[in-house]
């Protein structure tokens, strides 16, 4: 139960003049730009505008500053700008066999055609802080290397090209099924693949990789392999109405996850080597990995497995994956409760008397 | 439209989407006189929902939205332009409605590929292949050697 409490706004007021004064920091010390954030601190704005759910750079920049840094602060204020917008158009599926790629790993084949490009990877860093980055010298850093290379159109998928003897799953498309949509429907149980992974897409990253930890280290586990790893820009292309044919209106940075599972086969399948997606806007690889291993454990039901760990719970996993509800959901414990406090504090006060009373009335019996 | 009109304009449409504002409006500068047009839709920032499928290849679902601006014109000779351009730019999807209703109309459109969108192009072709070549510099070159006598 909430009261209205009057009598704050004026704190109310003086405490976010304080924030704005907070969040400027030292003035001899100069503003930061939203170019700055944009061009310089480009994973978080991978991470607000995946988990906003909304691909806009310069909205996420803005976002990461109005938090003073805080993501999930962002990820909350973009998630809020994003009610507003009416939506214009719904995509085609995004073709990442036609990205321009600048990152492609795999973990399972060595010899993958067009080779594993490690593209700007904190992978065999040494994880030793680099002071040369304190001196912040105006010297830019060293041009990139450039190699004779060409990029077809297509650059196919290595589930897709290294499957010649059917050992692993096929996804095939299923077009006929109309797409759920959790901004519009929300989430009941049990829940299709497709609401899954967008519930997936704008979940927690922090909240995924623990779950995806865990299914490593033995609750449900899934025994996977790092199929395919890809970043890079896909074109999004969207059929208006009153044009009746394809056009595309810019490109988005993803980074993709094919993760592949053995699996020793059930009722419902044969032994094969199964698999689990994972798909984030901009470069989000650990995002992405922990989407895939989380979004396999979630096929447990689907492929006949016995459901015995918490990765495999959809309800908990997808109720749970959302941070701006769950930080909504305790944050809310910060609002007044009063009253709510007074009436416990009497049924606490009553029920210690009657506690009392009992405890005498034993003690004298002894 | 023929199916060459179509793939036309779905080609210049889309380099129009891609195009960077300045770009437009030193395009739309330099055209030998202002075009006169009309608003049938005034430039609108909204939302476009980004589909992608379960594996890559598999059943569909919505992996999130993207900000996108929408806007259609109507040229004094009667040519309707539409551009849908990603980001929240009403005057980028505006120009991008004029020409694509410019490049619609003969007395226009040779000027303007040539001008504006064969360039623009080259550029982003060039722009993609930078991107290609600095992450081939990125590419493992696995060398096997040689053990032992067999």
């Amino acid at each position: 139960m909430y009261v209205a409490v009057k009598g704050g706004e004026r704190a109310i007021d003086n405490a976010h003049r304080l924030l704005d004064h907070e969040r400027r920091g030292d003035a001899a010390v100069p503003e930061l730009s939203l170019a700055q954030i944009k061009e310089q601190m480009t994973l978080a704005v991978d991470r607000v505008m995946t988990e906003g759910s909304l691909y806009d750079r310069d909205l996420a920049a803005l976002a990461i500053k109005q938090a003073r840094g805080d993501l999930m602060e962002a990820i909350f204020l973009l998630r809020a700008y994003r009610t507003t917008l009416p939506r214009l158009a719904v995509s085609e599926p995004i073709d990442t066999a036609r990205m321009t790629v600048r990152r492609r790993i795999s973990a399972t084949y060595k010899d993958l055609p067009g080779g594993q490009v490690l593209g700007p990877t904190f992978d065999y860093t040494h994880r030793l802080l680099d002071f040369r980055l304190a001196a912040e010298t105006d010297a830019p850093p060293p041009e990139p290397e450039r190699a004779e290379a060409r990029q077809d159109e297509t650059v196919p998928r290595v589930t897709d090209l290294l499957n010649h003897e059917g050992l692993i799953e096929h996804e095939r498309p299923a077009d006929a099924a109309p797409v759920g949509d959790i901004t519009r429907e929300p989430l009941s149980f049990p829940a299709g693949r497709d609401v899954r992974l967008q519930t997936l897409a704008r979940g927690d990253e922090g909240w995924l990789l623990g779950l995806a930890y865990s299914t490593q280290r033995g609750y449900g586990r899934t025994h996977p392999f790092a199929g395919e790893i890809r970043m890079g820009e896909v074109a999004v292309e969207i059929v208006p109405e009153e044009l009746g044919f394809a056009i595309d209106i810019g490109e988005v940075t993803v980074t993709e996850c094919q993760m592949i599972n053995q699996f020793k086969g059930s009722k419902a399948a044969p032994p094969q080597f199964t698999r689990g997606y994972g798909l984030t806007f901009g470069h989000g690889e650990r995002k992405a990995m922990a989407m895939a291993l989380v979004d396999r454990s979630l096929r447990a039901e689907d492929l006949g497995e016995d459901l015995v760990a918490p990765a495999q719970d959809q309800e908990f996993v997808l109720s749970h994956c959302d941070n701006v509800e769950a930080s909504g959901f305790v944050q809310h414990l910060k609002l007044p409760h009063y009253v709510d406090f007074q009436g416990e504090l009497v049924t606490v006060r009553t029920l210690r008397k009657d506690h009392d009373k009992r405890q005498e009335a034993a003690d004298a019996a002894e | 439209m023929t199916t060459d009109d179509v793939a036309a304009r779905q080609r210049w449409m889309g380099i129009l989407a891609r195009t960077p504002l300045p770009r437009l409006e030193e395009a739309f500068a330099a055209l030998p006189e202002p075009p006169a047009y009309e608003a049938l839709r005034r430039p609108e920032i909204g939302s476009a929902l980004v589909r992608a499928r379960a594996g890559g290849s598999g059943q569909r679902f919505n992996m999130g939205e993207m900000t996108v601006t929408r806007c259609s014109v109507r040229t004094a000779e009667g040519a309707v332009g539409h551009a849908y351009v990603a980001g929240r730019s009403r005057r980028k999807a505006e120009l991008a409605a004029v020409f694509d209703a410019l490049l619609q109309t003969p007395r226009h459109r040779r000027r303007l590929l040539n001008d504006l969108i064969e360039p623009q192009a080259e550029v982003l072709a060039a722009a993609r292949a930078a991107t290609v070549a600095e992450a081939a510099a990125t590419r493992v070159e696995f060398f096997t050697m040689v053990r032992g006598e067999d």
